[in-house]
């Protein structure tokens, strides 16, 4: 009796799997908030803007779908590494052409990175690639062109770092470095985000100003089997109410804000909606940042109380879910995660004690800020009340995003932080990434992202020297010297890490496309392996 | 009349340079640093010096709003921070559908108003009356993000007549249109009711009417005409008045216009396109005016300007 079913299942799964094997042709439909400003890969970054400008171009290599692990793209396999760590060699695929129909060549990768670092581009990428040999006194005028790159003939490519890096072919992985074609800039000048020509699965031919963007299939493309799709549109400043109502009624396939707020939860109770939605935990960390220059949040005792006084489930309840609770800085899908850290305890008569210790037994006054987009205040109204629980009294500023981060970058103004909307995510997978930028000397500075101004020399010195293992046989230790080292961090309380966000996508019936693609750790989203029933 | 004319075009010049002084001033003391907002968080302070140097944003603001003034007088409102792109091309590819916008919204705002003031009007203290002045009020206070999405699901979803948003023909108009008249809707009958409450009290209607003139006649010919003359005022103030309402509106249904335009600049603080937004609106509202003063003496002759 049991025979007959499992026979039946097992067709149907056989069925099931033929059917959503990718079919090719089709188009399909996105949405979006908020317009996109620029596709030109050396400006835009962020988060809507990055899958879409890998649609266009390519870099010389990229991360398999859906995993953080690096393979060759434009480029036939991995780069060869001089022996002292600090040379790459890439050969280019040949045939590759520009959907201009220009073939690509290694010169073309050399004006793409000289481009992201020259002071006119103003591309937010540059500080990536300054560790180029030459490229700061490019970057200072003191020299025309960048010495490290070169590319000795028309399939070579060659980088030499100033000192090894072993994050730095994921630097090579970023938008930054996708390839440009220097004709197409010098003819669209400061338009080129505009009027994008890269070698990607599709080109951009129509953006209709603040309405959508299409894109069709390169016809032309390396990769002969993809894009699965003939067309992609993007339609932009659908406020996401509209476009989940758009998305029910078969004109959306995919909310590229995800679900709505105001409709979340009536989405992931509703058995119907159950196989249309998908969610991941990001790669980030939402945090309470604790500016250790300022009064009593000098003393590490305090942070370290107020580490103690946060009710993190209570923060994750307001966002309805969307978040899972962080123990330590790192993401857990971040190489370097440690999963023995416990973190800080929620312990309210704790923090009082530890408070007490410090010579605060009544508490003190401060200042919270944070970003006024929902939910925002609220979190941050919660954030107060457990403070005032064991007596910091807290009151809150609750302002604009490019407000909270001047003030938040400029020492001594700012004891506490609220980092929603401002949230750090990784550029690339590697745990350097969630150091240098916000937790490092050369960041606490007026104008940087290290909010809590928090400087020690030695934890830089073991950073460098953890980045100077290059070797893959050194892996290993160097992920395991960036856990102790957020582990030195976290000794220190410098930021209160609350939650990591829990990303939901939703997608219409007709869209093929799982987790990888459609919640890849890097990109998001690859449209070029997304497709629709037929 | 033109020399009337001709000092309301200079007392509007001036508004618009006190307008784009103001701006400007307000936009200069923001405790945001564009170049750092263009530059990211992973770029060194040298590098968001230099940044801050090709924008111009390290010199004094008189020489930074010098310059604007003079690249103004070229009609050139300068690039955009974060698209590179001229901002008087940006503001041209947007006017164009929200004056749409506008048209649309004004002439649902009469076609709604004007008759359900006049009904309420002739009907005074009845139950047309009554009903019409509570809708009045509430569709003059009904907050305009509410009417919108309630709106799109009922007329959109759940009863299919209209899209559910996106720029396109009079069906994708109508929705937007109507969430930015039916304030103004409100407002019209309010006013055309006790306009012509007033004017129906007036000596010459008791004559016309005493003269034998049919009911219609005497409302249509002699009342009307005089009621109407503060409402062409009223639709010179309202363009004012829509230009904050089409944030909203625009926001909501995904309406390609100068309300979406600045509401990203605002966002992502690039400040070219943000006073760009306002000298231009600054300027239409001023022009929108200038049109509403030389259009009265053509409903009503005894307006003279000297």
């Amino acid at each position: 009796m049991k025979r007959i079913p499992m026979l039946t299942a097992a067709l149907t799964l056989l069925l099931g799997s033929a059917l959503a094997a990718p079919a090719r042709g089709g188009s399909m439909v996105v949405s979006y908030k908020d317009d996109v400003t620029t596709l030109d890969p050396a400006i835009g970054y962020d988060w809507q803007n990055w899958p879409l400008e890998k649609m266009v171009f390519d870099g010389l290599l990229d991360y398999q779908v859906g995993t953080t692990k690096l393979e060759p793209r434009l480029a036939t396999s991995m780069p060869k590494v001089s022996a002292d760590g600090r040379t790459y060699t890439f050969t280019l695929r040949p045939g590759i052409k520009f959907q201009n129909g220009r073939e690509l060549v290694a010169s073309d990768v050399v004006y793409t990175l000289t481009r992201v670092l020259d002071p006119k581009t103003k591309s937010p990428g540059q500080g990536f690639y300054v560790g180029i040999s030459g490229a700061q006194a490019f970057i200072d005028g003191k020299a025309k062109t960048v010495s490290g790159l070169k590319a000795p003939n028309k399939s070579t490519f060659s980088v030499t770092l100033d000192a090894p890096n072993a994050a730095f072919l994921n630097v090579m992985a970023m938008n930054f470095a996708f390839i440009v074609p220097k004709e197409e800039v010098a003819k669209a000048g400061a338009d080129f985000g505009h009027k994008p020509v890269g070698t990607g699965p599709f080109r951009l031919t129509s953006w209709p100003s603040g309405q959508q963007l299409v894109f069709e299939r390169n016809p032309g493309y390396f990769y002969q089997n993809l894009p699965y799709l003939d067309r992609v549109t993007v339609k932009v400043g659908l406020d996401p109410s509209v476009a989940f109502l758009s998305l029910t009624r078969g004109e959306v396939d995919l909310l590229g804000d995800g679900i709505p707020p105001a409709q979340f939860l009536q989405v992931v109770h509703d058995p119907r909606y159950k196989a249309n939605v998908l969610q991941r935990t990001n790669v980030n960390t939402s945090y309470l940042s604790l500016n250790s220059g300022v009064g009593p949040l000098k003393d590490v005792r305090v942070r370290q109380a107020i580490n103690m006084a946060i009710n993190k489930t209570k923060v994750i309840r307001i966002i309805n879910g969307r978040g899972v609770e962080a123990k330590t800085y790192l993401p857990p899908l971040m190489p370097g995660y440690d999963p023995a850290e416990t973190g800080y305890k929620y312990d309210p008569a704790g923090a009082k004690a530890l408070l007490k210790a410090a010579g605060f037994p009544n508490g003190f006054e401060t200042t919270l800020y944070t970003n006024s987009t929902d939910p925002n205040p609220r979190i941050a109204q919660s954030l107060q009340q457990d403070l005032a629980a064991v007596g910091i009294r807290a009151s809150i500023k609750s302002q604009a995003q490019s407000t909270v981060v001047e003030a938040a970058g400029t020492p001594n103004i700012a004891p506490l932080v609220w980092s929603g909307g401002m949230a750090w995510t990784q550029d690339y997978p590697d745990p350097s990434d969630f150091y240098w930028p916000i937790l490092s000397c050369r960041s606490a500075v007026t104008g940087g992202w290290n909010w809590p101004f928090y400087c020690n020399k030695a934890l830089d010195a073991r950073a460098e020297k953890a980045d100077q293992m290059v070797k893959p046989g050194q892996q290993a230790a160097r992920l395991k010297e960036y856990a102790s080292i957020f582990s030195a961090l976290n000794k220190q309380a410098l930021w209160v890490p609350v939650f990591h966000e829990v990303r939901y996508m939703m997608r219409s019936d007709r869209l093929v496309g799982g987790l990888p693609e459609l919640e890849d750790p890097i990109h998001n989203i690859v449209y070029e392996r997304l497709s629709v029933k037929k | 009349m033109l020399g009337f004319l001709g000092s309301r075009f200079l007392q509007s010049v001036l508004v618009l340079l006190v307008a784009s002084f103001i701006t400007f001033t307000l936009v200069f003391l923001l405790p945001a640093d564009p170049a750092r907002m263009v530059a990211g968080p992973s770029a060194s302070v040298t590098t968001v010096q230099s940044i801050r140097h090709e924008m111009g944003l390290d010199r004094p603001f008189l020489s930074q709003y010098g310059q604007y003034l003079g690249r103004l007088l070229h009609l050139d409102l300068g690039r955009s921070y974060k698209q590179g792109s001229p901002v008087s091309a940006l503001v041209a590819s947007r006017v164009w559908p929200t004056v749409q916008l506008m048209l649309g919204a004004i002439a649902l705002e009469l076609l709604i108003g004007l008759p359900l003031g006049i009904w309420a009007a002739m009907r005074r203290g009845g139950w047309p009356d009554t009903v019409v002045m509570g809708l009045a009020f509430l569709g003059a206070s009904a907050p305009q993000f509410w009417l919108a999405l309630s709106l799109v699901y009922l007329l959109a979803y759940r009863f299919a007549l209209f899209p559910l948003g996106g720029y396109g023909g009079l069906s994708h108009l109508f929705l937007p249109a109507l969430t930015l008249g039916i304030g103004g809707a409100g407002w019209y009958a309010r006013m055309m009711r006790s306009q012509l409450l007033e004017v129906l009290n007036q000596d010459y209607i008791r004559t016309a009417r005493a003269k034998g003139q049919a009911p219609r006649v005497v409302l249509l010919r002699h009342a009307l005409r005089n009621a109407v003359l503060p409402i062409v005022t009223m639709i010179g103030l309202d363009i004012g008045t829509f230009m904050g309402g089409v944030v909203v509106v625009e926001s909501v249904f995904g309406w390609p216009g100068l309300g979406r335009l600045v509401w990203d600049a605002i966002r992502v603080v690039d400040i070219p396109i943000i006073v760009g937004v306002v000298i231009f609106s600054a300027t239409f509202i001023t022009l929108a005016n200038l049109l509403a003063d030389f259009v009265q003496p053509f409903i009503d002759p005894r307006v003279r300007y000297r």
